[in-house]
């Protein structure tokens, strides 16, 4: 096992530990996530699961853990709808999108919808406790491939339609080259040693690029939303 | 009232059904316009299953009498009331018609009785509901005779041959007209069986797929779960074809996705995607490529760019001792990088003995051969970067949509080239060379 996430933010201990709800219709693999991280980590603890959005809905509501791990593909409407439901009245609950696809349309759907990161589901036990701690200190968690997804909506490309507004629709200089490192595979610790910043310079970097994913009307990705009939 | 027609149009205007009667009525009184378009509606118009329980036997043979009373009303007053000619001609002919249309509320009961029953048998035909029904249907069929025999007595002074002639005519028109309603059904039976066949072919399209692929690949896991390097091989590669066949250029998922263009399948993603393949498959681990900025077809140099590429993940694969490795692909419009990453031992390229083809001969040589670069990074420890960039001819398209000349570098602009980013730490690195790359 490697251990990319080298520089993560140690538990502390004695501190509470992270609780977790799990979402995903698939029942084999929320026990094995639950078995993986209610095994191996102090600082994260499973304290609920569901296998339906309306299940979902009614239970986060009840329990409000700190981080949802959401499936992306379920019947009646996915995670993106557990997220409409639950994220207006529950602003507190972090939600982290876990999915064996990484189409760019998945992705784009649950991150618009409000989702602080996105993992596919081969992702290692210990990679994703790590992911977990990052989404619930308030930072965005991408995977090397929706760094480049990212990367790709946001080039400027010629022919790609004039920025609306410059402020949601181009990234800085810096936030490419942070995407860019994401996509190349280097932890976030890794890519600060790389651009002579602080790892908290990077989290800002990231945070700013969701948001701006969020938020964007860049064409790309309204295309892909309304193809879709996500927003 | 006769087939539900108006009914249904109710439902699907969301309005009264008094007020889509009404409007009928009123049509059908401005020289018959209501019954054609009603006639028209029920013959063309899919029937709904939703409704099962609306038809009660008893008004249902009501609604019968009522149609029969009224056929006949009508054709006695018109033929009392008109000329002679309009009577003999109208009056024989509504009688003939309130005959077809009882018979064909008839086919639709006998349609609505087997949705029912859930039987899908075709040939339930005249006589599907029973006695009543039959009585119903001769009954029909005996107004449509007798409609057209009195026309034609009526109307007509011939001979016995030409009658008799006339006589099969009229009854083939009358047997026509009566088994309307079931070519209809049968067209649109044909039609619900074709697809159908085809959900059903494409459900055995996938069941095959999956029988052939997953079920074939969890045997073997099973067969050798004591040696995790080949189950975890195995599930790679299987997760890789299947992701291929969903989400791949042409995958099943993506029927909706048209727009990607036919050029992906022989382009750079699809060579580089392979090769990442064939080093997981040969060396059992995870090689994830993520590509940014399109797609580009293959040249020579972009081959040996792959094929570098390939060499690189192998040297990871083989010395690194890691079991993921990431690679990187930008595509910008003059030229192609690749970055080959893994956070294994690392090694000092200088002490790599000169027996070592892979490094000198399989990614430098061949870089270099078509003008491409290379440049590595490895420390000891904490892993190799290889980083491959190679110059490509700017593609038509992009040509023409671009508004920089393409011979001229990329502004001071947000476009900075990716080699910008790892200036400082690259040259740090003993080997790193810097050919006049500038993008």
């Amino acid at each position: 096992m490697t251990e990319p996430e080298t520089g993560d933010p140690v538990p502390q201990s004695g501190a509470a530990p992270i609780r977790v709800f799990l979402v995903d219709d698939h029942g084999l693999f929320r026990s094995g996530v639950r078995a993986e991280l209610d095994r191996g980590f102090a600082d994260v603890s499973v304290v609920g699961e569901a296998g339906s959005v309306d299940e979902a809905v009614a239970a986060i509501r009840h329990l409000r853990p700190d981080v949802v791990l959401l499936d992306v593909h379920m019947p009646d409407g996915g995670g993106a709808e557990v997220l409409r439901q639950v994220r207006p009245e529950l602003p507190g609950v972090v939600f982290l999108a876990l999915s064996v696809s990484d189409a760019a349309e998945d992705v784009i759907a649950v991150i618009r919808a409000g989702a602080r990161g996105y993992v596919t589901k081969t992702i290692s036990g210990r990679d994703l406790a790590d992911a977990v701690r990052r989404v619930h200190s308030g930072d965005a968690v991408f995977s090397p491939r929706l760094a480049g997804f990212v990367l790709d909506v946001f080039s400027d490309r010629p022919g790609a339609a004039p920025p609306g507004d410059p402020e949601l629709d181009l990234l800085t200089r810096r936030e490419r080259d942070v995407l860019r490192l994401l996509a190349r595979g280097y932890a976030y610790k890794e890519i600060a040693g790389e651009l002579f910043i602080s790892v908290k310079t990077v989290e800002t970097h990231v945070s700013s690029v969701l948001r701006k994913t969020q938020l964007s009307n860049r064409y790309e990705l309204s295309r892909w939303a309304s193809d879709r009939r996500l927003v | 009232m006769v087939a539900g027609v108006a009914g249904g149009v109710a439902d699907h205007l969301g309005v009264e059904v008094l007020w889509v009667r009404s409007a009928f009525v009123i049509l059908a009184a401005a020289n018959g316009a209501g019954a054609l378009a009603y006639g028209l509606l029920w013959v063309f118009v899919r029937q709904e299953n939703a409704d099962v329980a609306r038809s009660v036997p008893r008004t249902e043979r009501q609604q019968a009498l009522g149609l029969a009373a009224l056929g006949l009303g009508v054709g006695l007053a018109a033929a009392a009331l008109g000329s002679n000619v309009i009577g003999w001609i109208v009056g024989p002919l509504g009688v003939a018609a309130v005959g077809a249309a009882v018979v064909w509320r008839e086919a639709d009961e006998s349609q609505r009785r087997r949705w029912a029953a859930g039987a899908r048998s075709g040939v339930t035909g005249v006589a599907g509901g029973g006695r009543t029904a039959l009585i119903r249907v001769v009954a029909g069929a005996l107004f449509v005779a007798a409609g057209i025999g009195v026309f034609l007595l009526g109307n007509l002074d011939l001979g016995q041959l030409q009658f008799g002639v006339l006589a099969v005519l009229a009854t083939l028109v009358g047997v026509a007209v009566l088994t309307v309603p079931w070519w209809v059904r049968l067209m649109r039976d044909l039609g619900e069986e074709r697809r159908e066949r085809i959900v059903e072919a494409e459900r055995a399209e996938i069941a095959a797929h999956l029988h052939d692929s997953v079920l074939q690949t969890l045997a073997l896991i099973q067969r050798q779960s004591d040696q995790p390097r080949e189950v975890l091989r195995l599930a790679r590669g299987q997760e890789r074809e299947l992701r291929h066949w969903l989400y791949g250029p042409t995958g099943y998922g993506r029927s909706g996705v048209a727009s990607r263009g036919p050029a992906l399948d022989a382009g750079l993603t699809e060579a580089l995607t392979n090769a990442a393949g064939e080093v997981e498959d040969t060396y059992a681990l995870t090689v994830s490529p993520v590509v940014v900025g399109g797609d580009r077809p293959l040249d020579d140099g972009l081959r040996a760019l792959v094929l570098a590429a390939r060499e690189a993940m192998v040297n990871a694969a083989k010395h690194a001792g890691v079991d993921e490795i990431s690679v990187y692909v930008e595509v910008e419009a003059d030229e192609v990088h690749v970055f080959v990453r893994d956070r294994g031992v690392g090694f000092d390229p200088d002490a790599v003995p000169d027996d070592r083809h892979g490094l000198a001969d399989s990614i430098r040589g061949r870089m270099a051969r078509h003008g491409g670069t290379v440049r590595l990074r490895s420390t000891a420890g904490e892993g190799t970067e290889v980083h491959l960039s190679m110059r490509t001819e700017p593609t038509a398209r992009e040509h023409a949509g671009d508004n920089r000349s393409p011979d001229a570098p990329a502004g001071p602009d947000g476009t900075s080239s990716p080699g910008s980013t790892d200036d400082p730490a690259v040259n740090r690195g003993p080997e790193s060379e810097r050919e006049g790359a500038a993008s």
